[in-house]
């Protein structure tokens, strides 16, 4: 006996645009890779840990191989030494793909305005949400990954994203 | 340290000029004195300074007083028996030449003087793998250098393929080429890093492997070097107070005090009993955090989920805990010259002893899961051992040298803070093994509970910071109501608190062992040179140490007992 949606719906034909279902699949199961280099990568165990609990945003599963993640959070701050190891990182994920910089220096190199600190990865990977703070509160985190689940909604899946981006490692 | 030490040394070396700065002996020799100097230093009874603590350098080309040479290479190192502490100055003429290395006596210059080559171009004679450590393979220059502007940086396009150091590594461990080609023994290289889940932030392990046993390690770090040394000498004194946050973030708080303590240590103020106080209950409170992390973080490494959420959980409501006082989370700035930021709150005294029995609360459970657990037992003991000379050559401080037997603590052996007259007792492990590294400190952590306990019985009242003009920033109603307060205050944001020219060398013991600032002062408000010595960056100098002849798998939760932090660890 059927118990779930489908003893309501029956045999119903439900017809709708590829865009509004394959987005919403992608929205609730975001597979983020850290790239936590930092401070900020300390707050994301944070928001993982029970009291924020990322799984409620359908995010947890958290990948250590960028080749099965889609969502790069990019912890803490990136140094020129870091940089091309990031840009492999970003390569070697399959799109579609997302990147949140999370905290002062992913965004912009924060307090660290020197010779050794790249002035915001956006000067190396293409980024789509940015996080304030230093380091920015669990919550912060969170608020970007609705951030980006909103950004999804809007997309379409035959559009390439950042196909023209050029960074100062291209 | 006392009047006998100096003595004693000035005795030893009379070519050389001794004087006492603060707790250090420091000795000026020449060059070609300097490698005799070092192994008497070492070698002799008299002295026995084991523990390599730092070597750093200076580079005197905008310093206002003339000096004999542009650089000075400064050795640090310390008779942890005896609490002797000795800084052995020596001028470089010439940097291309350079000096010889003091890689035969110690373990530590292997990459102490790989730091200072990197940063001031300063060549050491006999240096084995005399390379850059912090800053990458590509960069030309020396950033520490006065000439090199702060705000040059350098585009690295691709990483060092290290496939020199090992080979260089495996050689020197007897495993030639045949014995690479052998179809019995094929060895195999195996990379970790610098982004990988094992790695806790970002450091590359390479290891060479017959089977999963690792024949040869190299290590390469500097993911994180984010200029703090450079940074820090455009500040001035109280605006470094936030970059001390960012040195080792799981311990914000401790890193502020020692910061605190070596600058009001050479301007000679004494901070208030209370504002004392509250460094300690602070400082081991954050110890306490520091461990948490590093044991949840260390038991899922070896695949004990359950003891994070114990863990961590503790930790997370700490944050709640700190936050309420210090405004932040993880980067508190809690410190001023002179003092503190603000007194505790009101109901703070409950908050914590709740907080404290939650953590007790955590600490017990997790503990349950490890203690008699056979798995735990098999993976950990034994493993990855390390013999107290080792330890001490390389410059291991805190827990993980305690682990090897080595009873060395700086709040026992010199003490600061009024150390001395709580009770408490320092953890040593008996074989130094990952399960030593482990169970000092869930050990310690009890230890600390019991001087916050103390502490916070015999906290005294009064102000929080002290009455010097000169220090701290005058209270609000006189900036508001009078022209001298306003002055006052204004004169103090602006050209910070000044400091009387020198040169000096102040420790404390954090998390994870001896954090140490080198100052060189110019008279202004602004450090000439500020160096950290971090224990990290020691402890991870010794890691191939701790890990050649064990399995891959031991490696990765070697690494996870020795807590590296990556910001302490590259700066």
């Amino acid at each position: 006996m059927a118990l779930g949606l489908e003893a309501t719906l029956g045999d119903t034909v439900i017809t709708t645009k590829l865009d509004e279902c394959v987005n919403w699949g992608r929205q609730y199961s975001l597979w983020p890779f850290i790239f936590g280099t930092a401070c900020c990568a300390i707050e994301f165990m944070s928001a993982a840990a029970s009291q924020h609990d990322i799984s409620r945003f359908g995010a947890e599963v958290v990948r250590f191989s960028p080749r099965q993640a889609d969502l790069l959070l990019v912890c803490g701050t990136i140094s020129y030494k870091q940089a091309p190891i990031l840009k492999r990182i970003y390569e070697q994920m399959p799109d579609p793909k997302w990147v949140v910089a999370m905290g002062a220096c992913a965004s912009s190199g924060g307090i660290y305005d020197n010779y050794c600190t790249v002035q915001g990865i956006d000067t190396i990977i293409p980024v789509d949400v940015f996080i304030s703070g230093c380091p920015p509160r669990p919550e912060a985190v969170l608020d970007a990954l609705i951030a980006i689940q909103d950004q999804i909604k809007g997309e379409s899946v035959l559009q390439d994203r950042h196909k023209d981006f050029k960074g100062i490692l291209d | 340290m006392n009047a006998t030490a100096l003595e004693k040394i000035q005795a030893a070396f009379p070519e050389a000029t001794c004087k006492v700065v603060l707790d250090s002996v420091v000795i000026d020799v020449q060059p070609e004195n300097l490698e005799n100097t070092l192994s008497r230093l070492k070698n002799e009874a008299d002295f026995n300074c084991g523990l390599m603590v730092d070597v750093t350098a200076v580079d005197y080309l905008d310093y206002p007083q003339a000096q004999d040479a542009r650089f000075y290479v400064i050795y640090t190192l310390r008779n942890w028996e005896e609490n002797i502490l000795v800084q052995v100055r020596t001028p470089v003429t010439d940097p291309e030449t350079g000096i010889p290395s003091a890689t035969h006596l110690w373990g530590a210059a292997l990459f102490g003087e790989r730091e200072v080559y990197d940063q001031y171009g300063i060549h050491f004679q006999n240096h084995p793998d005399l390379r850059r450590i912090l800053n990458h393979w590509q960069f030309e220059g020396h950033p520490l250098r006065k000439d090199y502007p702060i705000d040059k940086g350098q585009v690295c396009l691709d990483s060092d393929p290290l496939e020199n150091e090992i080979r260089a590594r495996l050689a020197k461990k007897g495993v030639g080429e045949e014995t690479m080609q052998d179809i019995n023994t094929q060895v195999m290289f195996l990379n970790l890093g610098p982004s990988h889940p094992a790695t806790h932030g970002a450091i590359r392990i390479l290891t060479a492997l017959d089977g999963e046993t690792i024949l040869a390690n190299v290590n390469e770090i500097g993911y994180l070097h984010r200029g703090f040394e450079k940074t820090a000498e455009a500040r001035t004194y109280n605006q470094i107070v936030p970059l001390t946050d960012r040195l080792n973030y799981c311990s914000s708080m401790m890193n502020n005090i020692a910061y605190a303590k070596a600058v009001e240590s050479w301007l000679g103020v004494e901070i208030t009993e209370r504002a004392q106080f509250m460094r300690v209950v602070l400082s081991e409170f954050y110890r306490v955090l520091d461990h948490l992390v590093c044991l949840a973080a260390a038991l899922v490494d070896m695949g004990g989920l359950t003891n994070y959420w114990y863990l961590y959980n503790e930790k997370e409501a700490a944050y709640d805990l700190i936050s309420r006082l210090t405004g932040a989370r993880l980067t508190s700035s809690f410190t001023r010259i002179g003092g503190m930021y603000r007194d505790f709150y009101d109901g703070w005294e409950k908050d914590l002893e709740l907080q404290l029995r939650g953590i007790e609360k955590g600490i017990g459970d997790a503990i349950k899961l490890v203690d008699t657990n056979r798995i735990v037992h098999d993976r950990t003991q034994g493993v990855c051992v390390v013999s107290a000379e080792t330890a001490l050559s390389y410059g291991l401080t805190g827990p993980v040298l305690r682990a090897s037997g080595v009873p060395f603590d700086l709040r026992k052996d010199a003490p600061y803070y009024n150390y001395e007259s709580f009770d408490f007792e320092v953890p040593v492990g008996s074989n130094g093994d990952i399960y030593d590294r482990f169970m000092i400190r869930f050990y310690e952590m009890t230890e600390s509970i019991k001087i916050i306990r103390q502490a916070m019985k015999h906290i005294p009242g009064g102000p929080v910071n002290v009455k010097d003009s000169q220090v701290s920033l005058p209270p609000k109603h006189q900036v508001y109501d009078n022209i001298e307060g306003l002055a006052n205050h204004f004169k103090l944001v602006f050209e910070g608190v000044k400091a009387p020219p020198g040169e000096w060398y102040d420790s404390y013991e954090a998390a994870n062992g001896e954090l140490g600032f080198h100052f060189v002062s110019d008279g202004s408000g602004t450090p000439y040179k500020l160096k950290v010595r971090p224990p990290c960056f020691y402890t991870m100098g010794g890691f191939h140490k701790m890990v050649e002849g064990n399995m891959i798998a031991d490696a990765v939760i070697n690494l996870s007992c020795i807590n590296i932090i990556g910001g302490e660890l590259d700066r």
